[in-house]
């Protein structure tokens, strides 16, 4: 689905490269036992370490090390033996140490593949380039004072994964499926909880443009692009942008951007350029990082099924569409709840109560499966009852929306609101009978060839049993009777 | 190899240090002197030597996920120039706009 774009001079091509910051679900920071958890008072999950006190030193954080392996596995990628962490020099104030603890010519995990679903029903490889740990600064507020920034540190050496992949993508929809999938990915393997609002995860988008066919053009770096929508956005707006300069015989400066989203523009952020001189070095507090292929076969053993493995099974074991099978993986507490409603059930019909009706009324009142009035076992048991004709599907969706209400279980409301279905031939062919006597004018109608009056008499038989006779013995006997 | 004033220049503001010109001529030769010292270690031939990080033969140490730490504003804010409701304070620094 490579996308082009029409100029006033041809057409053109989107390259897109994406530098994702993903941080570690874990406790502590990456070098310090000071605590992750969001949302504290300012300053009071810092460590001396964090706060660069001299003569303090970092001490690495071993479930940090296996959630990167992790990772790096769910990633399909290569995990490597060794890896070192350098210091990436620069000052800012929100960056204690004046460096930024790591990984450069040895990163932890190297190049590997994920899957991405496009809209269109097709599929994509977009190739990863590397994953490595680093720490993150901390916090500036710049709007609490008209001279002055505030500075939290809270944030400063927590544990993150710079996941960078190559330059495969090729338009705003597949970066969005790409940012979907790898956070879907994360949060499946639980070594990132994904969390976009409160920065857990964040996104560095590398755009360039180029003639199908030609070299790659020259790039611009988008930051502070935290949406899967304000990656579109920001994609659209930067082609475009790009485009011109282009058109216009220019050429596109390679230099970092922000993201606006309030204006919808991306801007350059020229102070940065001279601070690209990074002058990485080995950190010599730190030793090389040594992981063992044992270490790695053990936390392979550790991973859940991944949502492209889950999906194919779907797709394969219940006879589900690729939709559909999208659609439940998207959250592994979703397919748990659609495995646990399609056991011993019909899957298909599974499928579409979960996704038409559950989700669907769940969204529309802004509520999260975990919310859900009906449990799992309580929608396999409105099904089994559509199953083996206890009630008919049009029943059951007022059953569902009792049970939305209430709480109570399929059988229970059926049982006391007397919706059984009538499937007793002699009872409903007594209506089929009086419905006929009482419509002498449409019966000569439907015989004279009028076959849209079916409908008619099936919905009066419907009314005269309140929805409750069996559609299909309701419809053979019409048929028989109307001749 | 040797360092002419641009490069101390350079170097100085990567480094956030103000020197003006007088102080790089005076310390562009000192610079010099040190990196064609350092230089001499390329007489040595490494070729299939592997780079060696530490000369004591241990490994890297690591430590539990466990919170230990923190939890000590007062100490973390005690050398701040400025603070207040337990935030550094500092002059604004934002991005520029081009």
């Amino acid at each position: 689905m490579a996308q082009l774009i029409q100029g006033n001079t041809g057409q053109w091509e989107i390259v897109i490269g994406m530098e994702v910051h993903a941080q570690v679900t874990c406790n502590s920071k990456l070098f310090s036992g000071a605590s992750t958890a969001f949302g504290a008072e300012p300053n009071t999950q810092v460590s001396l370490v964090d706060a660069a006190m001299p003569g303090m030193l970092p001490v690495l954080n071993e479930y940090v090390v296996e959630q990167a392996i992790r990772t790096g596995l769910g990633l399909n990628s290569q995990i490597n033996n060794m890896s070192v962490f350098e210091r990436k020099n620069y000052f800012y104030p929100d960056l204690p140490q004046g460096y930024q603890i790591s990984q450069f010519q040895h990163p932890i995990v190297g190049t590997g593949t994920i899957e991405i679903d496009l809209p269109d029903g097709t599929l994509k490889e977009i190739g990863i380039t590397r994953l490595h740990l680093e720490q993150d600064a901390g916090k500036s507020m710049h709007d609490q004072h008209p001279s002055k920034s505030f500075v939290d540190l809270n944030r400063s050496g927590c544990a993150l994964m710079e996941i960078v992949s190559e330059p495969d993508i090729r338009g705003p929809e597949e970066a969005a499926a790409y940012l979907s999938k790898l956070r879907m990915i994360l949060r499946y393997l639980g070594t990132c909880d994904g969390n976009m609002d409160e920065g857990s995860m964040r996104a560095d988008v590398n755009i360039s443009m180029r003639r199908p066919g030609e070299p790659y053009g020259i790039r611009a770096e988008i930051k502070n692009v935290n949406s899967v929508k304000a990656v579109q956005q920001a994609i659209e707006y930067e082609a475009q942008r790009q485009i011109e300069i282009l058109e216009d015989g220019g050429e596109v400066v390679q230099e970092t951007r922000l993201w606006d989203p309030a204006k919808g523009v991306t801007r350059s952020m020229r102070s940065k350029e001279e601070a690209h001189d990074y002058r990485y070095f080995p950190d010599p507090d730190l030793l090389p990082l040594h992981v063992s292929n044992d270490q790695i076969e053990n936390i392979r053993k550790t991973l859940p099924e991944l949502p492209d493995q889950k999906k194919h099974r779907f797709m394969n074991d219940y006879s589900l569409s690729l939709y559909d099978a999208s659609v439940l993986i998207a959250e592994r507490k979703r397919a748990d709840f659609f495995e646990a409603v399609a056991n011993d059930n019909d899957a298909k019909l599974a499928a579409n109560w979960v996704i038409n009706e559950l989700l669907g009324i769940l969204n529309k009142n802004d509520k999260s499966l975990e919310d859900s009035p009906i449990s799992a076992e309580q929608l396999a048991g409105l099904i089994k009852l559509i199953s083996d004709d206890t009630i008919s599907g049009k029943i059951a969706k007022d059953v569902f929306a009792i049970m939305y209400e209430t709480g109570d279980d399929a059988d229970k409301i059926v049982e006391e609101k007397g919706l059984k279905q009538v499937t007793d031939t002699g009872a409903i062919e007594a209506i089929v009978d009086t419905i006929i006597a009482a419509n002498p004018d449409n019966v000569a109608k439907y015989q004279g060839g009028k076959d849209k009056l079916f409908g008619f008499f099936v919905g009066q038989v419907m009314k005269e049993t309140q929805g409750k006779a069996n559609p299909a013995v309701v419809n053979k006997l019409l048929k028989e009777k109307l001749g | 190899m040797s360092m002419d004033i641009n490069t101390v220049h350079k170097v100085a503001r990567l480094a956030a240090l103000d020197i003006d010109d007088a102080g790089a001529e005076k310390i562009a030769p000192q610079l010099s002197n040190i990196l064609g010292f350092i230089e001499q270690l390329s007489e040595v031939n490494t070729e299939g030597v592997e780079p060696l990080a530490n000369v004591v033969d241990i490994e890297l140490a690591l430590r539990k996920d466990e919170i230990t730490d923190g939890d000590c504003r007062e100490k973390v804010l005690a050398n701040a120039p400025e603070e207040t409701q337990g935030f550094f304070v500092v002059p604004k620094v934002v991005e520029q706009e081009s």
